[in-house]
């Protein structure tokens, strides 16, 4: 049987992988895609977890998680739209409105 | 026979985790983040949860991949050819790779700890994974359950209204 570690183990390399990817990418959708792989890894550590200590709790976080990326998809697209109406480009790079 | 199976799947999700991060074109970027959930449902076979892996590929693969590719062909994204795609490169991969040597560090100086629940392998092919995660789902959890529905009717509303012609 495969120990837990290496389930955990993958999961911080793919947790890694999103953090660099939201940090480097300019296109909004990209950044957006990246977070999308952050909560799947930590989904992955969820479910491990679950295994491991024979407890099925784990399994409903990841169904809320899920839930609660639909919804932060809906959402977030929906921003991206609105804001490629406004400035025709969804580079982060144009979106200093707010910066000063 | 396990172990090489888990490898294989696990160097896929990160060969596709990394094509997401480094791909020029987002199409591309979200074709490789399809495969990565592909990858994260087999490992959830592999961990005893047919039902989130069937949840995975329906909800991440089915809805909201396509709710992204439809949102990029919609915007009509230029591949953006010659043009830089990237920022702040050296600085996001130190920060990146502090955060991987952080926590495996705390992964190998860590022990499993916790009280182990009755869940195993046995329990799950008896009695059946989706009746057990509907039984937690609908009695330990209801408040959250119920919550959840008030969450995804405000992001319908959300939505609805960000792309309104005049807010």
């Amino acid at each position: 049987m495969l120990s837990l570690h290496s389930y955990l183990i993958l999961s911080a390399i793919l947790f890694s992988i999103g953090t660099v990817g939201v940090l480097i990418r300019r296109n909004a959708i990209v950044i957006f895609m990246c977070v999308e792989l952050m909560l799947n890894s930590v989904n992955l550590t969820f479910i491990a977890f679950s295994k491991y200590l024979g407890n099925i709790d784990g399994q409903v976080f990841v169904f809320f998680v899920m839930t609660v990326a639909a919804a932060e998809a809906a959402v977030g697209l929906a921003l991206m739209i609105a804001f490629y109406k406004n400035r025709e480009s969804i580079d982060v790079e144009d979106l200093r409105l707010m910066k000063w | 026979m396990e172990t090489i199976f888990f490898t294989l799947v696990a160097a896929a999700a990160v060969l596709t985790g990394l094509l997401v991060v480094t791909c020029r074109n987002p199409i591309n970027s979200a074709l490789s983040l399809v495969m990565t959930f592909f990858c994260l449902a087999t490992l959830y076979v592999m961990l005893d949860a047919p039902f989130m892996a069937a949840i995975q590929v329906l909800v991440y693969a089915g809805a909201i991949m396509v709710l992204i590719v439809f949102v990029i062909m919609l915007l009509n994204v230029r591949s953006e050819a010659g043009k830089r795609y990237t920022h702040a490169g050296f600085i996001s991969s130190v920060v990146g790779c502090l955060l991987l040597f952080i926590s495996l560090y705390f992964l190998n100086n860590s022990s499993l700890t916790g009280v182990r629940g009755s869940l195993d392998a046995a329990v799950i092919n008896q009695v059946g994974h989706t009746e057990l995660i509907g039984k937690a789902l609908f009695t330990d959890f209801l408040l959250p359950f119920e919550i959840t529905s008030i969450l995804l009717l405000v992001a319908i509303i959300g939505a609805v209204i960000l792309t309104k012609k005049k807010i």
